[in-house]
């Protein structure tokens, strides 16, 4: 009979206590939430998420059930086998009874083992396809934040939600959901029978276990905090090492590597401090419950002995008692472990939640208005905007642009350039005043309408993981290679894309090496492609050399020819010959003309120009 | 791994012995319990026994107990000690080796996996250091404990213990093989679905631009697909692991019974009562033997990848910098600010052809020389061999006469103040961001500041800010615009008050007006300082001392402004796409 607390552990270990995935950590208990609140909000939506699976969910809630039932009544018949077996000692065996009881008992485990796979399998399959539901509606929700959203913050952080967040929720949910499950079922269940048979020896064994309770509760608030400041003190050595890293050249000419070894070592040196009794204080759940399941058991023995000398109970109900109290402080055991877990999973899906939780553009399915075939006026009326609700960048902007002129807006960085354009193209939503493209509203037609008639080229080149010919088609139907190297040899990026060793099957990725300046040919060509009425060039050529941009210049125009278009640049010689010239300050129209009348004008931006000479 | 461990110090080698040994008391311990236990039962279950016989043996048992929970703790105490401590010299030597990497290094790694060798990977060391300490050292004590116990005990059980024994390890390797791979393959997923993630994000403006959305979404879809297929399939695997091993355990502990039951039955009284005991002994045994298995289930699966983050660290630690520095301090050779370049070639490693070829020329303490050229023509390799963030491949580069790889790297950075082409702030304040870094004198007063701030054309934005020079800068200088970072940035080289300023395009962000009175207060303010100037803009170029004309690598023209409209066919070329009629006549 011994051997019973052994053998009761190893079949409710098997009711769910998972192995941890490779790329789990030991511990997750950073970012825990605080807030009850929160905690409810998070589990509610967590659990919507559970619905379209219920029934999985529920054939393995009653292969857990099953599973405990099979696992309460085994101790039973093992004793009736010891016992059994004792007698053999004094007299003969019942070798029949033996083999019947070992059959019996070898069904139990084998159907147990078989409810407990069941149970894992399908618990697998849920907890994947909750992960992958998580991580769509994020991508899908990424197209329908405002892009205001993404200039409040850090890319890194969102992309963390996606991956390490869902992760941690697929990853926690799928250990302990199963194991919460069927240690909840074996603590109620034996608890039931412990207070059914004797309130009094159930009461002690309680009370001998809540020690152990408790204080893994309170090493659990403990471990919380270090954990904590361990992942602050994390952020913190990361935050430093990718400062200097990235700006290494720097680091290394200034001699600053001495100063940053120093503020390294100290960063370093506190999360040492906060690490070591983060993982030590995190390491002592499982021993203190096990303890205390020891204190709960030698707490009945002695109570129970003491009862059975004043005859106020029979052997028969230690006994019994002894496997009651092992089942229930093994299932508190097993439901302690999970809290851990659990917890990061609640921080991750606060942050997952929070993300999906953020205010969507507006819905604009309604909309049934479409630019169509446009001539390409454009007017600017009474325009007010600002980033930020209450610091406007753009005061009262208006303008007048009749199809197929060529207008240039000039100005110091930070004067709003960009700003305008990216108005036009409905980045952003107007404070007030009013954007028309002939003479429509674009409020009041879709999103995808607007962008749909404007060729841009941005200031940041930006290229995807895909071939050359990938990134310069990209979204744009029915091209055709020929049409792509014509582009291409337009502006002179032909060569170069044939030097590449697979030319234009290229893969452009993170290896690949292309400078700036090539980088931003491809983005031009992709532009030249798309082929719409309008076009927005905003920097587009600084980073290209002066003679290449000559080439993309003679390109350009002929492109531009007849074509509403909108250039921002630098180099002031690329746009002399526009119609109209817009200088920019703060936000303001300083001045505007042609270049010829702005020279004679002498202001701003004659000085401007002049001073690109001397 | 191995590589890895011999980081410990002797001190912590010491600890981990000590680790097992009292993982060996604490195993021993735990065998007492189930002793006692049986010796409770035992006696309460007896007639006419006393109370205090079972207070006392609940006693033992609690005090064997509580010893066992005194050894976890102490182990616990240890490993978490010992493996924050390795994570913590580990990434030391990793940070401070990497502190000597030249450009050359950082390009092989990029910078990306660098940060990440730094950080993450040292993390999964130290985690598994943790679980190795607390779990691998136990294993084979178990293993060999429970083996010895079994054979002690008797040979009869030893058969059906080894049966069910195999039965799990053949169970358990083949899913550990099955799922190793798996595990493999999820890394590359994850970076996959964070690729896909990332170049969206980063892209956003083109994609809405471009109206591309679905395209991305689908793209991300593809990526979410594979990632969950593997994640499904290793989960579903893995969940074949603790019934096989519980159903193991039971499996034989009724091998166990029964093969007791026919012993005892054809067996003698006394010889009977012995097997009998035998038998619970043999139970505690097997518990030993399984308990192994588990912590290997537990262990294993963390291997990989803790072998990769392992190979990747070490990488970065048995790396030789390409660039090494030489002894000589600061010298009077009897010029100061002279640049010479001996015939200098250079090819990137791994590349083709080379970036530069046989270029020399010299600038002469306090010259200003511009080197113009188009998109890939060495302009920005050439500075980079003065900053010796690579090594010519052929030839010398001179300073004051002195090849630069003699100098040893304080000396010659004490020599040049470099500005790059993209600004690099750090987080702090304007003022900490100005007097950045250290040169001969060591640190930098209010008044160096100033006078470098009014130079670099930043006297009037800084001005405008509230706090002034201690404005905060945050990480990035995020909250600067690129003129304003750039000239903060040209403030730093100025306030080391170098022998020799160095420019990478550093004027772009500047709108005209700005750049032009900067480079007249470089001329008037630092005219005995020597000046190298990469630069798109001609006007910038066109009141040097001598402009050098770079074409694929090689000097193609060198002289003044009009010499070279002149006799040199590829400056003409970018002098007429910049310069009006007039100004290209004048």
């Amino acid at each position: 009979m011994s051997n019973k607390r052994e053998q009761v552990e190893s079949t409710i270990d098997s009711g769910g206590k998972r192995l941890q995935g490779a790329s789990m950590g030991t511990n997750h208990f950073g970012n825990v939430a605080e807030d009850v609140e929160n905690y409810g909000h998070t589990w509610r939506k967590l659990s919507a998420y559970c619905k379209p699976q219920m029934r999985v969910i529920s054939v393995a809630l009653v292969a857990i059930i099953f599973g405990n039932i099979l696992n309460v009544l085994v101790p039973g018949r093992l004793r009736t086998l010891t016992d059994i077996i004792e007698l053999g000692i004094t007299g003969t065996t019942n070798l029949e009874a033996v083999i019947t009881i070992a059959v019996t008992l070898g069904i139990m485990f084998g159907f147990i083992a078989l409810l407990n796979f069941l149970q894992g399998f399908m618990m697998a399959g849920v907890t994947a396809k909750i992960s992958e539901k998580l991580r769509t509606e994020i991508s899908q929700k990424i197209n329908r934040l405002p892009l205001k959203f993404f200039d409040t913050v850090s890319l890194g952080d969102v992309m963390s939600r996606v991956t390490n967040d869902v992760d941690t929720i697929g990853q926690t949910l799928n250990q302990n959901i199963g194991t919460l499950m069927s240690s909840s079922i074996l603590f109620v269940g034996s608890l039931g029978l412990m207070i059914w048979s004797n309130w009094f020896m159930a009461l002690i064994a309680v009370l001998a276990s809540l020690i152990g309770f408790l204080s893994s509760k309170a090493v659990l608030s403990r471990s919380k905090k270090y954990f904590k400041t361990q992942q602050a003190s994390l952020g913190a050595v990361g935050g430093h090492v990718e400062e200097i890293y990235s700006g290494y050249n720097i680091v290394r000419a200034y001699n600053g590597m001495k100063s940053a070894s120093e503020t390294f070592s100290e960063l370093n040196g506190s999360w040492y401090r906060a690490a070591w009794k983060a993982q030590f204080v995190s390491g002592f759940i499982t021993p203190l419950m096990s303890f205390s399941g020891i204190l709960a058991y030698v707490a009945v023995c002695v109570v129970g002995a003491a009862l059975v000398m004043r005859g106020q109970i029979t052997f028969g109900v230690i006994v019994a008692f002894i496997f009651y109290v092992n089942q229930f402080t093994q299932g508190l055991t097993h439901i302690t472990e999970t809290f851990p877990g659990l917890q990061s999973t609640t921080a991750a899906g606060e942050r997952v939640f929070a993300l999906l939780d953020e205010e969507e553009l507006a819905d604009e399915r309604g909309k049934e208005q479409k630019l169509g075939n446009i001539r390409g006026d454009v007017a600017f009326e009474h325009v007010n905007f600002g980033y930020d609700a209450h610091k406007a960048v753009i005061h009262d902007f208006s303008l007048k642009v009749k199809a197929g002129q060529k207008i240039a807006i000039v100005g110091a960085t930070g004067a709003g350039k960009t700003t305008i354009v990216s108005l036009l193209m409905r980045f952003y939503e107007l404070n007030s005043g009013e954007i028309s493209i002939d003479g429509i509203p674009i409020s009041r037609v879709t999103k995808e309408d607007v962008r749909n008639k404007f060729s841009m080229v941005l200031q940041d080149t930006w290229l995807f993981e895909g071939t050359v010919c990938e990134n310069i088609i990209y979204n744009t139907e029915g091209v055709t290679a020929a049409h792509v190297t014509a582009v291409c040899k337009d502006i002179g990026l032909d060569g170069f894309i044939c030097a590449l060793p697979l030319g234009y099957d290229t893969l452009l990725n993170d290896d690949a090496s292309l400078s700036e300046g090539q980088m931003q040919l491809i983005t031009i060509a992709r532009a030249m492609l798309k082929n719409a009425p309008m076009l927005i060039l905003d920097e587009a050529t600084s980073f290209v050399d002066t003679r290449t941009e000559a080439l993309v210049q003679a390109a350009m125009e002929k492109l531009m020819h007849g074509r509403t278009s909108f250039v921002i640049a630098h180099r002031l010689s690329t746009i002399k010959n526009a119609d109209l010239i817009l200088v920019l300050s703060d936000g303001d129209v300083v001045e505007c003309g042609t270049h010829a009348g702005l020279i004679e004008q002498n202001g701003f931006y004659a000085e401007l120009y002049n001073n690109q000479f001397r | 791994m191995l590589k890895i461990a011999r980081h410990l110090t002797r001190r912590e080698r010491v600890r981990v012995l000590f680790i097992f040994l009292l993982a060996v008391t604490q195993i021993r311990l735990d065998l007492m319990i189930p002793e006692y236990m049986r010796v409770i039962t035992v006696t309460a279950q007896t007639p006419g026994s006393q109370l205090s016989e079972v207070i006392t043996s609940g006693g033992i048992m609690l005090l064997s107990a509580a010893l066992s929970l005194a050894c976890v703790f102490t182990i616990s105490f240890l490993a978490s000690r010992t493996s924050a401590a390795l994570a913590m010299r580990l990434r030391e030597k990793v940070f401070s080796k990497v502190g000597d990497f030249s450009m050359e290094e950082f390009s092989r790694f990029s910078t990306s996996s660098l940060i990440a060798r730094s950080t993450n990977d040292i993390t999964q060391i130290q985690q598994f250091i943790m679980a190795a300490l607390q779990m691998l050292l136990k294993i084979p004590i178990l293993a060999i404990g429970g083996f010895v116990g079994i054979i002690n005990t008797g040979i009869q059980w030893f058969v059906a213990a080894l049966i069910a024994f195999v039965f799990v390890i053949i169970v358990v390797t083949c899913t550990m093989a099955s799922v190793m791979p798996l595990f493999k393959k999820m890394q590359e997923l994850v970076d996959r679905l964070n690729l896909t993630a990332r170049e969206r994000l980063a892209g956003r403006l083109v994609v809405r631009a471009y109206n591309a959305e679905a395209f991305h979404e689908q793209k991300f879809e593809t990526a979410n697909d594979g990632f969950t297929r593997v994640d499904r399939s290793t989960n579903r695997a893995m969940a074949i692991m603790s019934p096989v091993m519980s159903l193991g355990t039971n499996g034989v502990l009724i091998a166990v019974y029964v093969i007791g039951a026919f012993l005892i039955n054809s067996a003698g009284q006394a010889e009977g009562l012995q097997v009998f005991s035998g038998m619970v002994v043999m139970t505690f045994y097997l518990g030993m033997l399984f308990n192994a298995v588990k912590f290997v289930t537990k262990v294993v699966p963390r291997i990989p990848r803790a072998t990769v983050s392992a190979k990747r660290i070490i990488e970065v630690l048995e790396t030789k910098p390409a660039v090494t520095y030489g002894m000589l301090g600061d010298v009077n050779t009897g010029v100061k600010g002279e640049v010479t370049f001996k015939n200098v070639s250079f090819r990137y490693p791994g590349a083709g052809a080379d970036a530069l070829g046989g270029v020399s020329f010299t600038a002469k303490p306090g010259e200003t020389i511009a080197i113009i050229g188009s998109t890939g023509s060495g302009k920005s390799t050439l500075l980079n061999l003065v900053m010796r963030f690579f090594d010519a491949t052929a030839g010398e580069v001179l300073v004051n006469g002195v090849n630069i790889k003699e100098y040893s790297q304080k000396t010659l950075n004490n020599k040049i103040g470099y500005v790059p082409q993209k600004s690099v702030l750090m987080k702090g304040t304007l003022f900490s961001n100005v007097a950045y870094g250290e040169n001969e004198r060591g640190y930098f007063s209010a008044a160096d500041v100033e006078n470098a701030v009014r130079i670099a054309q930043a006297e009037e934005f800084v001005g405008k800010l509230k706090e002034g020079l201690n404005a905060p800068v945050f990480q990035r200088g995020s909250n600067f615009s690129g003129g304003q970072k750039q000239r903060i940035s040209i403030a730093r080289a100025l306030c080391r008050e170098p022998e020799i300023l160095i420019f990478d395009d550093s004027f772009s962000g500047l709108d005209y007006k700005t750049d032009r009175a900067l480079r007249d207060a470089l001329k008037t303010e630092l005219s005995n300082t020597t000046k190298l100037i990469v630069s798109q803009r001609i006007a910038a170029a066109m009141d040097a001392d001598a402009i050098i004309v770079l074409d694929d690598g090689s000097i193609v023209g060198m002289g003044c402004h009009s010499e070279l409209l002149e006799s040199c066919d590829v400056y003409r070329a970018i002098a007429k796409t910049q310069l009006s009629e007039e100004e290209m006549a004048s």
